[in-house]
């Protein structure tokens, strides 16, 4: 087992297992959508109090789940390369970021078209929005950081630095509803003792909670594979793998 | 069909939201493949010229 880890952590052995991995990840998660979709938008009931409006929250919950979700990976990553410098985790750090932020753009731009008619406000300056906000300008500033530095290795470090002095974000985007008197919901899910949603609510919620992180885990190997590519140009096996192409 | 379509009167609200979200995911899901292919050819070409340096 401890093998198995200590050779996928190598670049060579880590671009050829992920690729038979992807189109499985890929599968599972269209599955996982699919019936995300049938559940949430055909058999899930319309609420008494949000109407129809609330099914963006099949998207918005999952999305802004996975932003915090991704900056914990980030971090997590960057602490890895930062202590052992293992190359892969310098990789997954910086893939993590491009993907967390898309997925908290998703999670800000679909809270603000379901706030327009819930609240009748596309923005407030409310804790909860504000926060992940700034966890947006995080990822943004990891990823400006990086390409700024020259050398691949230095930036890496620069960055896993920066995600992890970030994290002091990541409980307060989660209490925030609590801290604070905000505008944004409580949690419905996530909070102790049984969930207080409805369960033709939370199982299509569920299922696009689990298509969307498969969704980052393929969408992360196939970042990773890249920047190993790039990394590794001049090794004997790229040189090998590419006399191939074409 | 079409009341599910409109959705109690939410179909703009709905409907740019996933449609949004579907935007998204596509970008994150082309992206590497675009990437990744372009820079297997791109170090190919490189290879093929480097090989013909040394004859």
């Amino acid at each position: 087992m401890l093998h198995f880890f200590h050779k996928l952590a190598s670049p060579k052995h880590f671009y050829r297992i992920s690729g038979n991995w992807i189109p499985w990840l890929g599968l599972a998660c269209f599955g996982f959508t699919l019936a995300g979709l049938y559940e949430g938008l055909l058999v899930a009931p319309t609420d008494y109090q949000q109407g129809d409006s609330y099914r963006i929250m099949f998207i918005h919950v999952p999305a802004a789940w996975m932003s915090l979700f991704i900056y914990m990976v980030m971090a997590g990553a960057g602490v890895i390369g930062l202590v052992w410098r293992i190359k892969l985790a310098e990789i997954m750090a910086i893939s993590s970021a491009h993907i967390g932020a898309s997925f908290t753009f998703l999670a800000l731009i679909t809270g603000s078209i379901w706030g327009k008619p819930m609240w009748g406000a596309w923005w407030v300056w409310d804790a909860r929005l504000t926060s992940e906000l700034i966890l947006l300008f995080l990822y943004l500033g990891v990823i400006a950081l990086y390409n700024a530095v020259e050398d691949s290795r230095t930036a890496a470090r620069a960055t896993s630095i920066l995600a992890l002095v970030g994290v002091v974000n990541i409980p307060i985007i989660h209490f925030s509803v609590e801290w604070w008197n905000t505008l944004h919901q409580g949690p419905t899910v996530t909070k102790f003792g049984a969930p207080s949603i409805d369960i033709h609510m939370l199982i299509p919620l569920l299922l696009m909670a689990v298509a969307f992180k498969l969704f980052y885990v393929m969408v992360l190997l196939m970042r990773a594979r890249v920047e190993v590519l790039q990394r590794e140009r001049n090794t004997g096996w790229v040189q090998e793998l590419v006399s191939d192409y074409e | 069909m079409s009341e599910f379509l409109h959705m109690g009167g939410y179909a703009a609200y709905v409907w740019s939201s996933y449609g949004i979200a579907l935007v998204v995911l596509l970008a994150n899901l082309f992206a590497p493949i675009l990437a990744h292919r372009k820079l297997l050819t791109q170090l190919a070409r490189r290879h093929q010229r480097a090989r013909r340096m040394k004859r």
